[in-house]
């Protein structure tokens, strides 16, 4: 449904071009729930804010192809996009503190998004929001319609931000860490919530997150990115139980164990990311790999039977 | 509400209370500063001082003087004139505020107007020509002195180029009742509506751009985007809505001081006999019962813009609502 090929998204900075993505290709195919990790900075971000058409800083340059149900969205017009946007690919971001606009009730805007897309009057549009705050089981959904962003809390937004995301039915939701903002009981009712709607609707999801267990908690298939690319991809099992990359399994060995003997201290990954103005030329995780040899100078591409890794390390077979 | 409004009210007494105290002890008070010697002249002989001082009532206590003042401005209001005597000051106030608010009225419609038209096609515009261009248009207004602008705008209209087809239909300086010439009222105040807005015109329109701006890059906005509204509506409902309420705290704050006598250059400029040249005259020859009485009107409409400003927050903003 969504095919991204080769995606370049650069920033013209007086310090030169910042290359924030650096050749990214993937899919998602209908109603799978694709898992999208990586530190801060490695672009998981910036890839799908192209996807949505939403960077709109006039220094950035956006290459390659995004093809959305067939539709090239790269270089679409921005009135097409708009159409697009709310109605067939949704967002929710991370802060649900400023997500939503202070002055207006939740309903409102919810119903703003279903009056931009479809033809519908006001009151049937905010029957409509207070049908979708209860599918995110927010209690006594035709009172909190009436109510101000301030007066709920951070996981009540989050929901209603949801509910937002929801109305128009879209194909293709992008969860910008939805739940990273919230306590964890919380975290664990919006995943939940999202594994529901995402079966009610057969939407197909994008979740964001620098949370492997997150990760494994909702995703159907994972892609794991650093410095700007992807480093490995493939299914939550496959990541999981045989992890192609250094940096995946690094980032897998830095979760606490459940069971088994209490290690003294979390491994952690020597060394932070690369400055995305001066990438290495070969492998961007080589300075920091354990593993590095004489090939990682050149630019690894992704290889890999079950799951795919951009890692000379690994045989293609 | 009631309550809040009661409250409010009873706010609004006491900051007039301490500013008339204020004042009244500034001017009658304050160590030096003798009413009577001014009025009785240079060199005047202790007898006369003495005659003076009996014949104004400034013999008696402070406080006595203070109450005496307040109750021929708010009870009697036969407060007279310490240098035309017999002139009554609180008629003469009252005669001035039609005038004062015709002109700050129609100037603020104007400002108001254009400074939210300029506001929001430069922030819309930004980085574009057009942008460049109204702000330093913006600029230019700040930069006129409101008493060099009026002069020029008087020389053009009323001298150079009144006998064009483009000024022709000025009249000559001086204000017209409402009620008895509408057209005259409206015609004369046309070029100092213009010459008092420009000033805030550019001003309002840079701090609403510079608000616009701050706001589009917040979080909710991007929801909008994400949500895919159209760019219009997200600048109008939801940038604008936000930055409005710096605007309309700026506006609380100069609204007021100009009703309250702060339209005076302008006035003196265009021979309107307003708050502001009353004022100014009472000051040029110390007559205390006017600025006493002129000083406690501006008080009341400073206070009264901003409890209406309070009023426009709660509308414009749900957070203040509930605290």
């Amino acid at each position: 449904m969504l095919a991204v090929r080769d995606l370049r998204v650069s920033f013209r900075t007086e310090q030169g071009l910042m290359q924030a993505i650096d050749g990214v290709s993937f899919d998602v195919a209908e109603g799978e729930i694709l898992g999208v990790v990586g530190e801060s900075g490695s672009g998981k971000t910036v890839s799908l804010l192209a996807v949505m058409g939403l960077i709109n800083d006039p220094n950035a340059v956006i290459e390659g192809s995004i093809k959305f149900r067939g539709r090239e969205l790269v270089g679409l017009s921005p009135a097409e996009m708009r159409k697009l946007r709310g109605r067939e690919i949704a967002m929710i971001f991370q802060d649900p503190m400023t997500a939503l606009t202070p002055v207006y009730t939740i309903g409102w805007q919810i119903a703003e998004q279903i009056m931009a897309h479809e033809k519908v009057g006001k009151a049937q549009a905010r029957q409509r929001a207070i049908d979708l705050l209860a599918e995110v089981n927010i209690p006594n959904p035709s009172e909190a319609v009436d109510r101000y962003p301030h007066q709920l809390s951070g996981g009540m937004r989050q929901r209603a931000v949801i509910a937002m995301a929801l109305s128009c039915n879209p194909v293709l939701l992008v969860a910008d860490e939805p739940t990273t903002a919230l306590d964890v009981t919380v975290q664990a009712q919006i995943l939940d919530l999202v594994r529901k709607l995402q079966r009610n609707y057969k939407s197909a999801v994008v979740f964001i997150t620098h949370d492997m267990g997150v990760i494994a908690e909702i995703a159907d298939r994972v892609m794991v990115m650093y410095g700007g690319r992807i480093v490995e991809r493939g299914t939550k099992r496959d990541l999981f139980l045989d992890p192609q990359h250094p940096y995946t399994r690094a980032l897998l060995d830095s979760i606490p164990p459940l069971e088994g003997k209490r290690p003294k201290r979390l491994r952690s990954i020597p060394g932070s990311p690369p400055s995305l103005l001066d990438r290495p030329t070969g492998c961007s995780f080589g300075p920091r790999c354990p593993q590095r040899f004489e090939p990682c100078a050149a630019k690894p591409e992704l290889v890999g039977a079950t799951n795919a890794a951009a890692c000379f390390l690994v045989k293609a077979s | 509400m009631l309550l809040a409004l009661l409250q409010r009210l009873g706010q609004m007494l006491f900051v007039m209370l301490g500013i008339s105290i204020l004042v009244f002890l500034i001017f009658f008070a304050t160590p030096g500063a003798d009413p009577a010697s001014r009025i009785a002249g240079r060199g005047a002989s202790p007898e006369i001082l003495e005659a003076v001082r009996k014949s104004f009532g400034l013999d008696q206590p402070f406080y006595v003087q203070y109450f005496v003042m307040m109750k021929k401005i708010f009870i009697t209001g036969d407060l007279t004139s310490f240098v035309n005597r017999g002139w009554k000051v609180v008629p003469a106030v009252l005669d001035t505020i039609p005038v004062t608010l015709s002109l700050v009225i129609g100037a603020a419609v104007l400002w108001v107007i254009f400074g939210l038209l300029i506001g929001l096609v430069a922030a819309a515009t930004r980085g574009s020509w057009l942008d460049k261009l109204l702000m330093i248009l913006g600029l230019i207004g700040i930069s006129m002195p409101v008493y060099w602008l009026g002069e020029v705008m008087n020389l053009i209209t009323q001298s150079r180029f009144h006998d064009t087809w483009m000024f022709s239909w000025v009249p000559p300086l001086g204000y017209k009742n409402l009620t008895d010439d509408p057209k005259g009222w409206f015609l004369t105040l046309i070029i100092p509506w213009i010459t008092l807005s420009i000033l805030y015109i550019g001003l309002y329109g840079r701090v609403l751009r510079a608000s616009l701006i701050e706001a589009m890059q917040e979080d909710y906005i991007r929801t909008a985007r994400a949500k895919g509204l159209s760019e219009t509506r997200i600048l109008l409902r939801h940038a604008l809505r936000t930055s409005l309420i710096s605007f309309v705290t700026l506006f609380g704050l100069d609204f007021g001081a100009l009703v309250g006598g702060s339209a005076l250059l302008t006035e003196v400029v265009f021979n309107l006999q307003g708050v502001g040249k009353l004022t100014y005259d009472a000051l040029q020859n110390l007559d205390l019962p006017i600025i006493m009485t002129t000083v406690i009107y501006a008080s009341f409409f400073v206070v009264m813009a901003n409890a209406l400003v309070d009023v426009v927050y709660i509308l414009l903003d749900p957070r203040v609502r509930t605290a």
